[in-house]
């Protein structure tokens, strides 16, 4: 393999470790805050790229109109899935709640099966993403380029708000303490509601993306990308911001690599990221960037 | 003093008359049970007794999956994998060489495996050490850190193993899975099975290493205070459903005789939550009921899939996958309204039936 192709596949697995690692911050706030895995991101990613394609293809709204809406309306989503069905449990055990998001992870794929069809549908992809870029002998699509700029700048936005505003400030609190926020005089419900809702607009942006990357989008598509992006929080360290989006990183540009250097693994892809997830939990189960967060 | 010694021999005597009562009792259930299980196979039609055969094994699979979600605490999503290791491994131990070469037309079959042929109960039980292997291999560095990442880790297991099934040509015949495995499978062992699965994990349950495992779902740190290694309590739970979970699965394998990787998804696992949920996380009692209640119950709701005729003047179409969003609906409203599911955590105890008989209640230990 030469030093170009080498460079090639490495800006692709940048472009789509990027992609975990945004649905990796949803995946690693809420858990950061609830010690709660919400087996639903994944989904609620899926929902948002339907949520777009209906906007391009129904409401015949310019694309950036329909991505914007459909960033509104998953934020929306994830906030009233954990309003209706994890806050009523916030005070159960917590194999409850991992039960319920099971359910609604469940649910959101099956009634997207219902409402869309299993048939998958193109999605349409932007003028502006379909240039290809050329840096010497590497090309790459614009898509690519801009997803990698995206993702770095929704990290130093994450950051801004998660170490800057007040916001931010309730929610680290929460992280390290959840039953003594609310004597602080914090409202509990309201640092939730905003990481839920903040999570999944991240999502949406990943998951709108991804669909343009491969463009089609089907109702079970978030299962893998869900999966994934979990391991690349847990490898990041979760609860740490930062830690998801290297953990993604790191899991796209070794995923990319691997079946670079052996394609006859190609189809073992998927397993790949189990492996690495129990290698990290051997090695070093707090992750890269993780402290170790109380039990 | 003498009062409480005898107060002690009295309690004894009570204990041992009433032990011996529900032995004889427990042993008259099953007989009674053989008894309808031996009537079935001779009269009931090929339906009845193929729901008969999944009753077995679902209350194989809910009973041992309550073991490590109920009992112990640890939220798992396994079964669909353990049960896949089982079925795959016992399944291709029972092909004679000759099946084995009429089933890998793309790729012939791996030599080491081609020639291997062994008898059912074998392989049933090999399946069974496969699924328990594999659970070691997985809660060892999960356990060891931290029990909550079990979840997401038995998930990815699950996609792993259809991966790896789809993949692996030369072992598990790649997506055309396996056709004509022998049918040995038939009531006897499917409720033999569910027979030796209660019977070990409710002695389990009911043994220090039981209480060790309730200790450890009430409060993980309090248990390891008290000098119980949870480590090791959390993994003999673990391998333990995972064996009876591989033996159910290499049973499935032998009933349906045709097995391929989209056979086991994760919706199996999900039936098998809804069922421990609902019959009380942590009840066995609860998941032997629940497990009969909803292999029937989700035999019915097939009608919402197909078109339902009302008066004949009116036909509602039938919705294909509406079964799944209705279970869906079912485990988050069980979750939110009614998480005691139909037991709790009580069990059933011949002592409890005794007691609801007016006049037939036993001095309650004086």
């Amino acid at each position: 393999m030469t030093f170009q192709l080498f460079l090639q596949q490495l800006i692709n697995g940048l472009g789509l470790g990027s992609l975990y690692g945004l649905i990796a911050i949803g995946y690693t706030m809420v858990y950061g805050i609830l010690r709660l895995i919400n087996f639903a991101h994944g989904d609620v990613m899926m929902m948002s790229t339907y949520f777009a394609f209906f906007g391009v293809s129904i409401f015949a709204l310019p694309w950036w109109v329909a991505a914007l809406l459909a960033m509104i309306l998953t934020g929306l989503l994830g906030i009233s899935i954990d309003q209706g069905a994890y806050r009523p449990l916030r005070r159960a055990s917590r194999i409850s709640a991992l039960i319920t998001a099971i359910g609604v992870s469940f649910f959101l794929e099956n009634a997207a099966l219902v409402v869309f069809g299993s048939r998958p549908r193109a999605f349409y992809r932007p003028e502006m993403f379909r240039a290809i870029w050329h840096f010497g002998d590497i090309s790459l699509l614009s898509l690519t380029g801009y997803t990698i700029l995206i993702t770095l700048c929704l990290l130093v936005i994450v950051y801004f708000i998660v170490y800057k505003t007040r916001m931010g400030m309730a929610m680290r609190a929460v992280s390290k303490d959840m039953h003594t926020v609310p004597l602080m005089g914090i409202d509990l419900n309201r640092v939730v509601a905003f990481t839920f809702g903040l999570g999944s607009v991240i999502a949406a942006v990943g998951g709108i993306l991804w669909a343009m990357k491969y463009p089609q989008i089907e109702p079970l598509m978030g299962i893998i990308p869900g999966l994934k992006a979990f391991v690349a929080a847990v490898l990041g360290g979760i609860g740490n911001v930062f830690g998801a989006v290297l953990g993604g990183f790191i899991l796209g540009i070794t995923e990319i690599l691997l079946v670079a250097f052996w394609p006859e693994l190609s189809g073992y892809r998927d397993a790949f990221a189990f492996l690495l997830l129990i290698l990290v939990l051997i090695f070093r189960p707090t992750g890269i960037m993780g402290e170790d967060l109380p039990e | 003093m003498k009062d409480a010694m005898q107060y002690r021999q009295a309690r004894q005597r009570w204990s041992t008359k009433n032990r011996r009562r529900n032995r004889i009792l427990t042993l008259a259930a099953v007989l009674c049970t053989c008894g309808l299980l031996f009537f079935a196979n001779r009269f009931a039609d090929e339906y009845q007794i193929r729901i008969l055969n999944m009753v077995a094994i679902y209350i194989t699979l809910a009973v041992s999956y309550n073991l490590i979600n109920g009992i112990t605490g640890q939220f798992s999503l396994e079964p669909n994998a353990f049960v896949a290791l089982g079925a795959y491994s016992s399944a291709l131990l029972t092909m004679t060489p000759m099946e084995k070469g009429m089933n890998f037309i793309i790729d012939p079959c791996a030599p080491w495996l081609a020639q291997i042929c062994v008898p059912f109960l074998p392989a049933v039980i090999f399946g069974g050490l496969m699924a328990a292997f594999f659970a070691l291999l997985m809660g060892f560095p999960v356990f060891r850190v931290r029990g909550d990442y079990l979840a997401i880790v038995t998930l990815g297991f699950g996609e792993v193993i259809r991966v790896v099934a789809n993949n692996l040509q030369t072992v598990t015949n790649g997506p055309l899975g396996l056709k004509g495995i022998a049918p040995y499978t038939d009531l006897w062992w499917t409720w033999g099975l569910a027979f030796v699965t209660l019977f070990v994990i409710i002695r389990l349950v009911n043994s220090s290493y039981g209480r060790a495992l309730k200790a450890i779902r009430e409060n993980e740190l309090a248990a390891e205070s008290m000098g119980i290694n949870s480590f090791r309590h959390k993994l003999l739970a673990f391998s333990m459903a995972a064996f009876f979970e591989g033996m159910a699965g290499a049973m499935l394998a032998h009933l349906i005789t045709t097995i391929s990787p989209m056979l086991f998804t994760f919706f199996l696992t999900f039936n098998l939550l809804i069922i421990i949920v609902l019959g009380g996380l942590g009840s066995l009692t609860g998941s032997v009921i629940a497990a009969i209640a909803f292999t029937w119950g989700s035999e019915l709701l097939r009608a919402v899939e197909e078109p339902t005729d009302i008066f004949g003047w009116f036909t509602i179409p039938g919705i294909p996958g509406m079964r799944m969003v209705i279970f869906a609906v079912i485990l988050i409203a069980a979750m939110l309204f009614w998480r005691e599911g139909i037991m709790g955590r009580k069990e059933f105890s011949w002592g409890w039936l005794f007691g609801l008989v007016p006049g037939g209640k036993q001095k309650k230990s004086v």
